[in-house]
């Protein structure tokens, strides 16, 4: 998992959108446990604290659970992952078509630069 | 005992330059924060008053309910910004006498962490680069098992990847007793791991907030906030 963070937005926000992502994507399993606190510190270079916040955060809103003595697991049900990182989708998109609308495109124009870049897609 | 640090009124005069002036803090356990302010700000006048190596002009502070003296020095750990330790001494003749010192103090740790970062224990230190030398200070201060480390300008000679290394020292090193207060002008390679960001200039703190507040109400990292700041 790729922890890279922008250092100009809360740190907090983004591990949650980085899990959420990994679980959508099924790189962490329905039920699998995440890794500590520490690692998570560890591996993004951020403060344990931070972490411990973002993973209380996801508990609220329904994609991990913490299990005493033992660690954060991802739910069973992963619909609340799936939602997140369809809001996220959403908010991505928008961002780029304020941003092609500022260079001046209209939306047909918009869908012929998707369908020309489209080899580019990995 | 709540607070692990608590400033009121904290005052400090050089004859006639007010080097600290009135200034109000308190610090909690298990927070890593920065003290950030340009040259000649004091910085290293407060973190001197914590230490016991300055006395107040006006005002009072606490370290874990105590005033600077025997007490406090059990629970601080020290870096200074300048070189403290004999010369002539190997870093594994230092290692022995800070064993001797502190009852907190984990030689098996700090030999772990000259190993891994590649300082001979067996080289008088006036033999060591700057960088070595700056990296066996800092392996004594974080091989002590304190309640607070205060570190003035750890990283300023160390090259990147000993920066990360030194980073992930102090994370791993974390624990919710324990707080680590950081001077220090390169904010960029340490702000990721601040709780909280204080900001000193002309002997006044001028802000004190979470990192995370800073980056949600200003949109930028405290780095850019900081160079907004304190702008020529």
């Amino acid at each position: 998992m790729n922890w890279t963070l922008d250092k100009s937005r809360p740190i907090c926000p983004q591990i949650c959108e980085l899990i959420c992502v990994s679980v959508a994507k099924g790189k962490y399993a329905a039920g699998e446990k995440l890794l500590s606190v520490r690692e998570i510190a560890l591996l993004a270079g951020v403060n344990p604290n931070t972490v411990q916040k973002s993973l209380e955060e996801l508990e609220r809103r329904g994609v991990i659970h913490s299990v005493p003595c033992s660690g954060w697991y991802v739910n069973e049900n992963t619909d609340a992952a799936a939602a997140e990182v369809r809001t996220l989708r959403v908010k991505k998109t928008e961002e780029y078509l304020a941003a092609m609308s500022q260079l001046g495109c209209d939306a047909d124009e918009i869908i012929k630069y998707l369908n020309e870049c489209q080899g580019g897609m990995s | 005992m709540n607070e692990l640090l608590t400033c009121t009124g904290l005052t400090k005069r050089y004859a006639n330059v007010l080097a600290l002036n009135n200034i109000d803090l308190t610090i909690g356990h298990g927070k890593i924060i920065g003290i950030l302010g340009p040259n000649g700000s004091g910085k290293t006048t407060l973190i001197k008053l914590i230490n016991g190596l300055l006395t107040p002009t006006a005002g009072s502070l606490l370290v874990g309910g105590h005033a600077p003296g025997v007490e406090t020095k059990k629970i601080v750990s020290y870096l200074p910004d300048n070189n403290f330790l004999p010369s002539w001494m190997t870093a594994e003749q230092i290692v022995n006498l800070f064993s001797d010192f502190y009852e907190d103090f984990r030689p098996a740790l700090a030999y772990e962490m000259l190993a891994r970062l590649g300082v001979p224990k067996d080289m008088r230190l006036k033999n060591l680069s700057k960088g070595n030398k700056e990296k066996v200070c800092l392996i004594l201060v974080m091989s002590r098992n304190a309640l607070l480390y205060i570190l003035d300008e750890p990283i300023a000679a160390v090259d990147p990847a000993t920066r990360d290394y030194v980073i992930s020292t102090i994370i791993n090193n974390y624990n919710p007793d324990a707080s680590v207060l950081i001077s220090t002008h390169i904010i960029s390679d340490i702000e990721p791991v601040l709780d909280e960001a204080i900001f000193i200039n002309h002997g006044q703190i001028v802000l004190h907030k979470t990192v995370d507040e800073i980056r949600e109400e200003k949109g930028m990292s405290v780095d850019a906030l900081f160079r907004e700041v304190f702008k020529w």
